[in-house]
């Protein structure tokens, strides 16, 4: 949505992703620093932290002691170190788990009362938030009629949700899109009901410690039989240093409702590694269909490994109802270090779960990602496609469960995960866990790993292409069954992002 | 870093009132050495992550759990074929029962023999391949193995071996425990088989330690028992030199816990391995596992692993499966697939087939599936007037088929067939 906005697209080849590519030359386009007033508490983190990231966001006391009993918990859980990263040791008490921008004290009663420096900030990353019109309408912007797609944005700003867009029409459908902390204070039954029923506070250390400092994050609720009238998108954007950001999403699609939710994130260049330890919690009831797709960028690091996000991520769904439906879309091209694992948890009989996911990683990135469907209903089906691409000195891990509970009968699941290497010093990995615990489920596991085909890149070659082009060509068309599953800005953005992230990796 | 309790309780428990046998000075070093290991890495406990999804408690207990004796109403396996006999009974070499040790292009001597040698070419081989398959995942009842073994065989082919070399492994005693280490060397150029039947043991550790010498060929059948309650644990280690072959196939029957380990290391450029599996098991106790680590280290090599299971009445199958390609191991052509055949509700697959991989000219694939017998096949063969029982049995072998071509003796694989058939029979 960033990237693509100031490109021309032409028919055909990607002639786009050879610009960006030369645009960028060797930069990280979004490596730069706002300078807005940051309000920080002080560093580390200990029960006065927990206390005071529950204050400022004006918690119930019931909240509070969420936080805490998962800080308690936290501090007797280690590390997990079974992923194929490596990684400095990471100093949780060296780092800032609360700041926002000093001018949002209070928060804005509107998008015009926003700092406009940091909208601006937004301009740059090129955030559709000011250009989409109905944005500036935040009051009355729905009398104008929107041209295209529409996209509501809940815009996250380090830790605090600045704005959010496309509200009243929301509201028409009965829609609830905040920020989460505005969901503790207006809707606290919703949140009760269901915050930490998908991913427990327990249930890993990174998500053990979002649940305790987690500063803020997006909140949907779609009510029952509605089909949310736009896609909703949250840009996440990491900006003070030594900050890690701690997002919680929450996703609640009622009985036959639908949404589309998207979820991109840039971030500007640092040099010291900076933690990002996100929670997202998707709850689909009966006949409910929820469709999640991430593009994300953030600082990869430099071509030596220095810099660069850790980004340590939880992400699950859980259909619920019967014949729910969730799906997973990811472009992870950015990150130092990821460690992400979106998974579908198929309750419901006759319940779907759907993977699609393109993982790069070039210089020294290290990727580690993947997913699990865990099988519990009857005739419920999952599908999994992962492209996995290396390049320069890069590892990149794909990692996943496919789970048949013995109740799961006439399951089924499709996994296929490719992965390709650029250059003779990357590697790609593939650790799938299959466990089938009944015989009336099919089970198809397949997995390639090859390289970038010499006949593919001399066909290309012969027609003109230089040898990048040809890599950006020939690798979209490996990406390709991912690249169609996501909404239509997406793709586009994503298909420049694979070019972007390949930058380099050869001649 | 300090092992958890439960392993360092579990390794305490087991080697407690354990001594080391004595032999020739470098013997006593490398069982020494094999015993420091265990006890750095511990034994395997349930929570460890190679152990996922095989619970090793009774192969770490201090002593073995009683297995009844199974007595036999076919013939002994392989009997068509002009073979070497080398009989073990509970583990202990029976020389009575055995055939002069003794061959054209071969030597081979009793392990405790070669072990009390001052000067013998085992002393290269002995827990050396073993040592090196401890990286990068840790098989601490290998080391044990190499720490305690007395008995076994070790073999030096220097030529083409016209006869099979048969160990058979007899189990006489409902608690015996026995623990062999065989040594194989394949000198350049040279070829042998060898085949390994029977129970064993009411417990059973065995280990198997194979270099393949540029150029030379290494056939490996083995057939795991029958209706037995054994507990095994084997390894297998092998070192591939240039432009060699080594071929592995087990057939595995029942037996209550059996976990094979085959570990192998291609150093040599052309080289080829495969390793496959068969197993057919019934009931709820019966969990096999199968775990193979294949590392490329060279150019041109090809590997393939070709696992199939069919289980019935709770059994539990278990495949992990790895294929590591080093950096500037260029043109592997690796493959790995491992299949269950589920015939009722109640048995489990657990897969865990993983490639890493470090080079990029490489073609490396995995499939994995699980399922229950294909119904339109079954219709297919009724419509044709085929009984379902005859039809299911057919359809079994037909599954089973992929993994039995590996075997390159059409004699050895026959034989197999016919027991396979023989099971089916009784547990249709």
């Amino acid at each position: 949505m960033n990237a693509m906005d100031t490109v021309e697209v032409k028919e055909g080849v990607d002639q786009e992703t050879v610009d960006a590519v030369k645009e960028l030359s060797g930069n990280y386009k979004y490596g730069w620093e706002t300078e807005i007033e940051m309000e920080y508490a002080p560093k580390g983190v200990n029960t006065d932290i927990v206390r005071l990231i529950s204050s400022k966001n004006n918690e119930p006391e019931w909240m509070t002691d969420w936080r805490l009993s998962a800080f308690a918990r936290w501090e007797n859980i280690e590390e997990p170190t079974w992923a194929m990263v490596n990684y400095p040791d990471i100093d949780f008490q060296d780092i800032y788990y609360y700041a926002r921008p000093k001018s949002m004290e209070e928060k804005p009663k509107s998008l015009d009362e926003v700092d406009p420096k940091l909208l601006a900030t937004y301009e740059k990353l090129g955030i559709p938030l000011k250009e989409q019109m109905i944005l500036a309408g935040v009051e009355g912007a729905e009398d104008v009629p929107a041209e295209g797609r529409k996209v509501a944005v809940d815009a996250v700003f380090d830790s605090v949700s600045v704005g959010t867009t496309f509200q009243k029409e929301l509201e028409k459908a009965g829609v609830i899109f905040c920020s989460i902390s505005e969901a503790i204070e207006k809707h606290p039954e919703l949140v009760k009901k269901y915050l930490g029923t998908v991913v427990p506070p327990s249930d890993n250390f990174y998500a053990t410690l979002n649940s305790a400092v987690f500063s803020d994050g997006s909140f949907v609720y779609v009510p029952p039989g509605v089909r949310c009238p736009m896609e909703l998108s949250t840009y996440f954007r990491i900006n003070a240093e030594n900050t890690g950001q701690f997002e919680r999403t929450l996703i609640i699609a009622d009985k036959g409702s639908y949404v589309s939710y998207l979820e991109g994130c840039t971030a500007p260049k640092r040099d010291t590694a900076q933690l990002h330890a996100a929670v997202v919690e998707i709850i689909v009831e009966e006949d409910a269909e929820v469709k999640y797709s991430t593009v994300q960028n953030w600082y990869p690091g430099d071509e030596d490994g220095n810099g660069g996000i850790y980004n340590f991520v939880t992400k699950r769904a859980d259909c619920r109802g019967d014949r729910a439906k969730v799906m997973w879309t990811q472009v992870e091209t950015g990150s130092a270090v990821t460690w992400k694992y979106p998974s579908c948890i198929l309750r419901g009989n006759d319940s779907q779960g759907e993977f699609y996911s393109i993982a790069i990683a070039n210089n020294m990135q290290q990727a580690d990602t993947g997913t699990k469907m865990v099988h519990l209903g009857k005739n419920t089906k999952s599908r999994i496609v992962s492209k996995g691409i290396s390049a320069g000195k890069a590892q990149n891990t794909y990692r996943g469960l496919v789970s048949m509970h013995p109740k799961a009968k006439d399951s089924r699941n499709y996994t296929q995960c490719d992965s390709l290497l650029i250059g003779d010093k990357c590697g790609a990995h593939t650790v799938p866990y299959i466990e089938v615990r009944n015989n009336s489920s099919r089970v198809e596991h397949e997995a390639t790993t090859s390289k970038v085909d010499d006949d593919q890149l001399f066909y290309c070659r012969q027609r003109g292409m230089d040898e990048e082009e040809a890599v950006a060509l020939v690798v979209n068309g490996f990406c390709k069954d991912v690249l169609q599953a996501l909404p239509m800005e997406f793709a586009m953005e994503a298909q420049a992002l694979v070019a972007i992230s390949l930058e380099g990796s050869v001649g | 870093m300090a092992l958890a309790k439960m392993k360092a309780d579990t390794t305490e428990a087991r080697l407690s009132g354990l001594s080391l046998p004595e032999g020739a000075a470098w013997a006593n070093a490398a069982r020494a050495d094999a015993m420091d290991r265990v006890c750095r890495m511990g034994l395997p406990t349930k929570r460890d992550e190679y152990w996922k999804y095989t619970d090793p408690t009774t192969l770490t207990a201090p002593d073995a759990a009683e297995a009844a004796l199974f007595h036999n109403d076919e013939g002994p396996l392989f009997d068509a074929v002009d073979r070497l006999k080398i009989v073990f009974v509970d583990g202990v070499f029976d020389a009575e029962a055995s055939d002069d040790l003794a061959g054209e292009g071969i030597e081979i001597a009793r392990l405790a023999d070669a072990m009390s040698a001052d000067i013998h070419w085992a002393k290269d081989l002995y827990g050396v391949l073993e040592a090196r398959g401890q990286q990068p995942v840790e098989r601490p009842l290998a080391a044990l193995n190499t720490a305690m073994a007395t008995d076994g065989v070790v073999i030096q082919a220097t030529g083409k071996v016209g006869k099979p070399i048969n160990l058979i492994y007899l189990h006489k005693d409902v608690r015996s425990d026995a623990v062999l280490h065989n040594l194989v060397k394949v000198e350049a150029g040279a070829e042998v088989t060898l085949l390994e039947t029977g129970p064993a043991a009411a417990r059973f550790s065995k280990q198997l330690e194979v270099e393949v010498a540029d150029g030379g060929a290494f056939h490996h059948v083995r057939a795991q028992g029958r209706d037995h309650e054994r507990r095994a644990v084997t390894h297998c280690f092998a070192r591939i030199g240039a432009a060699s072959t080594f071929k592995s196939f087990t057939l595995t029957f029942n037996g209550v816990l059996t976990r094979n380990e085959c570990v192998l290391e291609i150093i040599g450029d052309e080289a080829v391995a495969h390793v496959a599996g068969a197993c057919v098991g019934d009931g709820g106790d019966f969990h096999h596992d199968d775990t193979v680590f294949i590392t490329h280290d060279a150019v041109n090599c090809e590997s393939r692993q070709v696992f199939k299971k069919v289980l019935r009445n709770g059994a539990t199958g278990v495949f992990q499966g790895k294929i590591l390609v080093k950096e500037g191991a260029q043109k592997t052509d690796g493959y790995q697939i491992s299949q269950s055949l589920l015939l009722d509700e109640d048995s489990q697959f657990l897969a865990k087939p993983e490639l890493e991989i470090y080079a990029d000219d490489v073609a490396c694939s995995h499939g994995s599936t699980s399922g229950a017998i294909d119904e339109d096949a079954l219709f297919y063969l009724r419509s044709r007037g085929v009984h379902p029982d005859e039809a299911r049995t057919l359809l079994t072998l037909a599954f089973l088929a992929e993994a039995l071509e590996e075997i390159d003796n059409e004699v050895l694989a026959e034989d197999l067939r016919d027991r396979l058939e023989g099971w089916l029979a009784r547990h249709s």
